[in-house]
């Protein structure tokens, strides 16, 4: 392999990585405070996508397209939140994950019926295509490059959200000590809805970004899915640090799973089998994660 | 005790219809029931398996289907290698023989549910939930890449497999009372397990682990077993599947399929033998039929699932136990 | 202090959780057929000290002995096999279980291993007659087939200790056996204790001091993870930093 195309495959590595980062964070927080498992996340990440895609076809603007896209996909994260999840909380994670199977059904059948089976694609903004020699020698997509700087944007928001706010002291506290911040006088459940609408416009966000790049189908967010959770396990789950350091691992690994392999002549499918080895590997001698979240 | 009573006279009459069910099928001419119903009985029979760990042990796989899928390739690359009358590996002749192929299937995956295991058991709570099912997704990709038993797109086999000299599995009433047999033998021998001393010693640890190890349980391996015994059984119910699809392929092993599997459990009432049976048979069935009304039933059917859940958790078979006997809210 | 015949010998315990220390250079022996009461304010790190002796949480340094053996680096279930059985603060049972069932599960797990896949566990006379007679013995014979969850909070507790003494312990560590009880279920558990006193050894925690001095053959003293005093109630009584550090600021019964 060539340093170019080394440098080339890491930047890749690095957008996939922030783009996990986007979903994993906000999950890791509604695990991690809630000690509450959410398989729909990735729905949001979904329609994230489809109504980005729809206002981009109405509006012809794809910036617009995600201004607008954002608020609804919040919205229907808060309506998640308030009409199924908050009688969840204080269920067993069985209950949990029966609940949020059931709504990823309802969300994927509800795309099918509203937008139909066949998947879109999207174009990619006329102001960030094509390519610049950012590497010397290895033009590389604009579009690629701006996604990395809205991942790095969000991490670095999130970081001064949770290390310098008075909100994220208290989410803080919640992934370490749920009473505690109950005790405090904090409306809990206005908490958990807050975060809640922040992950889902963070997962929306997701999506958003990842139209143009990959497609738009139905199922979109079950893969991605999973790998977050892979994120988030890897990173400890509750710590926005350990998900942001896991994410780029993750995003590497499968990266770079999908090059090496196919070098050596090996299957493709390993790439995907590597990110799961990886994570083993790691729960093995750390079960609970890089950044287990004290509790 | 009337409940009780009930309780037996229903798996009598529901064991007794599914023995009849062929003869029913034949007297309407809608043979086509036969081979509808022995895939219910195939994933009643891993639905039980996926129940000794959920229902029984407390430990929430979302893998489950890891373990089914891996009977299956057992089988189907067994099948594929003899009637190519090639070595797997070059090393190991094919076989068609289930006695052979059947039991080799369990062993596999309930050795891989052990290593699996192994790993997973160490944690708890969120974390096992989500380690279960990354290894299902290994595992999942691993036959992905397995081109030579057709990647992505599975591997036919040709199906007629032969039941110790005795019963074909082309024959389709024979075969459906073959798997019959299986699943009442399953039943029979959990049952035995369930009420033996490593049983309650599983059901202690649902119940209260830390309080097992305090009166001197080493819970780990305990739970271990049970989890290998599982995959044991959700293999030879892959097994099954093999033969009776002749065709496999990595999408039995899906995510959603472990999904689906605990949707069949907990819909038919968790912790009881017969509730998984109960919940695998109207799952297939809304399956089967429901998208004749509509083919959007899934836009329905996850609110329902969610419904379900918050009001209605001790599942069909849950209804009909006496109340002393259901599990104490915690 | 240390006595070589004694039962249970801790030496030099020390726990720390971040900057609090939970136990402080903590020693402490219990000979057998002993009832030593461990008190102290709250926070003085009583129920840490019994989570280290019966081996959920792991002492930063020290050594515990049991019958002659070092237990500190066995994990809790070996440690129960070894016969160090515990009751908790907050009551820890098996919900769901009749009370019956709690106690032969206690008898199982003392009756070798338990990879048994066949025989009907429930009707194994090996489990349920020494269970029904430990029922009798603290006083639920008549609650045998109730489950668990069903009976009320001092009854739970009783069961507890039913579970404790099933697995024909060597020594009985009881956390705070009397916690959340009304009057007449602290007086029936005292009764129960009163029973076991001279038959078996027992190391517990109790905030009622008049319990506290009737029941305890010795008494020792924590205040900040540490063994300020040891000795028999009288002596304690008359301790002069005892008095100071902990009974004359609140001498409550």
């Amino acid at each position: 392999m060539t340093v170019l195309l080394f440098l080339e495959q890491m930047l890749n590595g690095l957008q996939l990585g922030v783009t996990l980062f986007l979903l994993a964070a906000g999950l890791t927080l509604v695990f991690g405070i809630m000690n509450m498992v959410n398989l729909a996340h990735g729905s949001l990440y979904m329609m994230g996508a489809y109504l980005c895609a729809t206002f981009a076809q109405w509006s012809g603007n794809f910036f617009l397209a995600v201004l607008l896209a954002l608020p609804v996909v919040a919205l229907i994260g808060l309506a998640v939140e308030i009409v199924a999840l908050r009688t969840l909380y204080a269920r067993d994670h069985l209950d949990q994950v029966l609940a949020t199977f059931g709504l990823i059904l309802f969300f994927n059948e509800l795309v099918k019926i509203v937008w139909g089976p066949v998947a879109i694609f999207m174009d990619i903004p006329p102001l960030l295509a094509g390519r610049v020699e950012f590497i010397p020698g290895a033009p590389y997509p604009v579009y690629r490059l701006a996604v990395l700087a809205v991942g790095l944007a969000v991490a670095a928001f999130l970081w001064w959200l949770i290390t310098r706010t008075r909100l994220g002291m208290l989410i803080r506290a919640g992934a370490a000590n749920r009473e505690m911040v109950g005790a405090l006088g904090v409306d809990i459940r206005l908490l958990f809805t807050l975060v809640f609408g922040l992950g889902a416009a963070l997962a929306g966000l997701a999506g958003m970004i990842a139209g143009p790049l990959y497609v738009v189908e139905i199922g979109m967010g079950d893969a991605i899915l999973i790998k977050t959770f892979v994120v988030i396990v890897i990173g400890g789950i509750g710590s926005i640090r350990g998900a942001f350091v896991a994410a780029l691992i993750v995003g590497m690994v499968d990266t770079f799973g999908r090059v090496l392999p196919s070098a050596a002549g090996l299957p493709a499918a390993l790439a995907e089998m590597m990110t799961y080895i990886l994570m083993a590997a790691i729960l093995f001698w750390k079960p609970r994660g890089l950044f287990p979240v004290m509790g | 005790m009337a409940a009780l009573d009930r309780r037996h006279v229903f798996v009598v009459t529901l064991l007794a219809l599914f023995a009849l069910l062929p003869i029913a099928a034949q007297l309407a001419d809608q043979p086509f029931y036969i081979g509808q119903f022995r895939r219910i009985l195939i994933f009643a029979i891993a639905a039980i398996s996926l129940d000794l760990i959920l229902g029984y042990g407390g430990m929430v796989s979302l893998g489950h289907a890891a373990f089914f899928g891996i009977g299956a390739y057992v089988v189907g690359i067994l099948n594929h290698h003899a009637a190519e009358e090639t070595l797997f590996l070059g090393l190991l002749p094919g076989s068609r023989n289930v006695l052979i192929t059947w039991p080799l299937a369990m062993l596999v995956a309930a050795a891989s549910a052990g290593l699996i295991g192994l790993v997973s058991l160490r944690t708890s709570g969120i974390y096992f939930i989500m380690i279960t099912l990354a290894f299902a997704q290994m595992v999942y990709f691993f036959f992905v890449s397995l081109s030579a038993y057709g990647g992505d797109d599975g591997l036919r086999f040709p199906g007629d497999t032969v039941i110790a000299g005795l019963i074909d599995t082309q024959d389709d009433i024979a075969f459906y009372y073959a798997v019959f047999a299986v699943l009442a033998g399953v039943l029979y021998l959990c049952q035995r397990m369930i009420e033996s001393r490593f049983g309650l010693v599983i059901q202690g640890c649902r119940e209260n682990e830390r309080r097992m190890q305090a009166i001197g349980f080493p819970t780990f391996r305990y739970r271990l077993a049970c989890f290998t015994i599982a995959g044991g059984i959700a293999g030879l119910a892959g097994a099954l599947f093999a033969a009776h699809e002749s065709y496999i392929s990595p999408s039995i092993m899906h995510w959603t399929r472990s999904g689906d599997l605990i949707v069949m459990v907990v819909m038919g009432g968790m912790g009881s033998l017969i509730g998984p049976v109960v919940g695998a048979t109207v799952f297939l069935l809304m399956e089967k039929l429901l998208p004749d009304y509509t083919e959007h039933w899934p836009v329905v059917f996850g609110p329902v699932l969610l419904l379900i859940v918050l009001f209605a958790k001790r599942g069909i078979f849950g209804w009909l136990r006496p109340r002393e006997h259901r599990r104490a809210a915690p | 202090m240390q006595r070589p015949d004694a039962l249970l010998e801790v030496h030099g315990l020390t726990k720390r959780f971040g900057g609090i220390v939970a136990s402080d250079e903590l020693s402490l022996a219990v000979p057998e057929g002993e009832i030593h009461a461990v008190i102290g304010p709250n926070g003085a790190g009583k129920t840490t000290l019994i989570a280290q002796l019966a081996g959920e949480i792991r002492p930063d340094a020290g050594t515990i002995r049991f019958a002659g053996a070092d237990l500190t680096h066995l994990p809790m279930a070996a440690r129960a096999r070894r016969g160090l059985a515990r009751s908790f603060q907050i009551t820890s049972i098996f919900r769901g279980f009749t009370a019956l069932d709690n106690v032969a599960m206690a008898i199982q797990a003392h009756d070798g291993h338990s990879f048994r896949f066949w025989a009907r566990a429930r009707s194994d006379p090996r489990l349920r007659e020494p269970a029904r007679a430990i029922l009798a013995e603290v006083g639920l014979d008549g609650r045998a087939d109730m489950i668990a969850a069903n009976l009320s909070h001092g009854e739970q507790r009783q069961l507890e200790i039913a579970m404790a003494l099933a697995t024909r312990p060597r020594l009985l560590l009881l956390d705070e056996p009397m916690a959340g009880m009304g009057r007449e279920e602290s007086a029936r558990m005292v009764e129960l204790l009163r029973r076991l006193k001279g038959r078996e050894t027992i190391l517990i925690i109790e905030h009622d001091m008049d319990v506290v001095f009737a029941l305890a053959d010795r008494i020792t003293v924590l205040v900040y993870g540490r063994a300020i005093a040891t000795g028999r109630p009288d002596e304690i009584r008359a301790n002069a930093e005892v008095r100071q550090a902990y009974l004359g600021e609140d001498d409550h019964a």
